[in-house]
């Protein structure tokens, strides 16, 4: 597939990124306010909450990090407007000032001092407003360099690495000419072939800060582990697949980022690239959280390739599945957009299988559903650093 | 019929990319780098996406994939059996 006039039908925002959604976000910044935010989705229908169990007594890293996936999920060009609940007014304030800065209509609300049922009428209203405002914005023309793609994959087997994985990596192989912004991560899970990672890195400042995180994450795993982490890491469903060791897994998991491209820079968790080119996201490998990072890291489509069937999806991050395994593609078909098992049978060349897959690609980014958004698989899942305080 | 795949040449295992492989079957293979084939008996029964050993090991041994270290072989295994968790363990963690 020749990229060099590339293109898609996407949404214009404010600070110029491109967005392939168009949703109107309900944010609780806590837990306490998922009940509020609910409510309200549930009475302006097209909006869609957010909930999850996390945003109290967090402190330092811990409490960056939540704010800056909160704000960063808010921001994702995917979205036209947010609308903010949290149970203190402060922090409300907080993160609808973070979205704001990208220029795109957001409103604010604490409950404390008005309780759920002023609060949920008072932020009713301005997400009806957001929702009627946002159904006459229009998808326009836009080059593939303003796409930016992510990956990750998930309940890998041996044939992800073979078919699934390598097909991923064709496309990016053939995007990263043209400009693309693209992303990987899962730092424990390049354990065997951190060596390749760091052999592909642009240049020996990106090299060190690459492998300073792995290290580190490295040092996690040292530092609280029981066993050998075979309960863990291969996942069961990664050893009823087939996978025998971590080295195994990584090798395959490797295979995601192609032959060609170069790792531009490393990221911390849910941080925005600066430019295109491929980046290398400090992240946890489990799929719900990986995927809301990339997702509050602006991406606007994702690729993840599945060897034994994981369902994922994410409530603002189109998560396109591509599975080469046969026994999975026939068992789970609901699950899986694009079919690469041919690959194993010599019935589809690397060459086809990522032309295949981009051509998914480009349809859902035109506004195609994937599978994971028609069967409402919408896990918005935050990655903790430690205890609360 | 491709009963498995090998990811290059001078790699010590094969996936299993179909359903139902039986012990004494001749399984072909192709070797998707070189674009070679090449062809094992299954000693055992082995489910598809798991490995086929394509030579002997001993304990202590190292087994390639992708050309690439994946682990150490804890109980011996003869080309053509089932080679997985209960044979290979990891060297890190």
């Amino acid at each position: 597939m020749n990229l060099a006039k590339a293109s898609f039908w996407g949404y214009k925002r404010e600070n110029g990124r491109v967005g392939v959604r168009n949703h109107v976000v309900i944010l609780p910044v806590d837990d306490l306010s998922n009940a509020a935010a609910q409510a309200v989705e549930n009475n302006v229908k097209g909006t869609m909450a957010l909930p999850h169990p996390y945003g109290r007594l967090q402190f330092g890293a811990d409490l960056d990090l939540h704010f800056r996936t909160l704000i960063g999920a808010g921001s994702n060009p995917n979205v036209a407007a947010v609308v903010v609940i949290c149970i203190e007014d402060t922090w409300a304030r907080k993160v609808a000032d973070g979205i704001r800065a990208t220029g795109k209509p957001v409103a604010y609300f604490g409950i404390e001092q008005h309780g759920d049922h002023d609060t949920i009428m008072r932020a009713s209203k301005a997400a009806r407003e957001y929702l009627q405002w946002a159904s006459e914005l229009r998808r326009e023309e836009r080059p593939l360099k303003d796409l930016w793609v992510s990956t990750k994959c998930g309940e890998s087997d041996t044939t992800s690495g073979c078919g699934a994985n390598p097909t991923v990596g064709n496309a990016f192989d053939k995007m990263y000419p043209h400009g693309v912004t693209m992303v990987f991560g899962e730092t424990t899970e390049l354990t065997g072939g951190e060596h390749l990672v760091a052999a592909r890195c642009r240049n020996e400042e990106v090299r060190k800060k690459f492998q300073f995180v792995f290290d580190r994450y490295q040092q996690v795993i040292e530092r609280h582990k029981t066993s050998d982490l075979m309960d863990s890491q291969p996942t069961k469903g990664n050893i009823e697949g087939g996978l025998t060791t971590i080295e195994e897994k990584a090798l395959g998991n490797i295979q995601k980022i192609g032959r060609k491209c170069l790792v531009d820079g490393v990221l911390d968790k849910a941080e925005a690239p600066t430019g295109p080119g491929l980046w290398f996201m400090d992240s946890s490998s489990a799929a719900a959280e990986m995927v809301t990072l990339c997702a509050a890291a602006g991406f606007a489509v994702h690729l993840f390739p599945t060897g034994q069937g994981n369902v994922i999806g994410n409530p603002i991050l189109p998560v396109i599945k591509l599975s080469a395994n046969p026994r999975t593609v026939r068992t789970m078909s609901e699950h899986i957009d694009v079919d690469v098992s041919g690959l194993l049978r010599k019935e589809l060349t690397p060459d086809q299988a990522g032309d295949k897959l981009l051509e998914c690609m480009f349809r859902t980014a035109n506004g195609r559903l994937t599978a994971a958004e028609a069967l409402g698989h919408r896990e918005f899942v935050l990655t903790r650093l430690y205890e609360s305080a | 019929m491709i009963h498995f795949v090998v990811h290059e040449e001078g790699d010590g295992v094969g996936v299993v990319v179909v359903e139902g492989v039986k012990s004494g079957q001749a399984l072909n293979g192709w070797i998707m780098e070189d674009d070679k084939d090449l062809e094992v008996a299954a000693k055992n029964d082995i489910p598809i996406g798991h490995k086929i050993a394509l030579r002997d090991y001993k304990p202590g041994d190292t087994v390639i994939k992708y050309g690439i270290d994946i682990g150490k072989v804890v109980q011996p295994i003869r080309k053509g059996e089932h080679l997985h968790v209960h044979n290979v363990k990891t060297k890190r963690w």
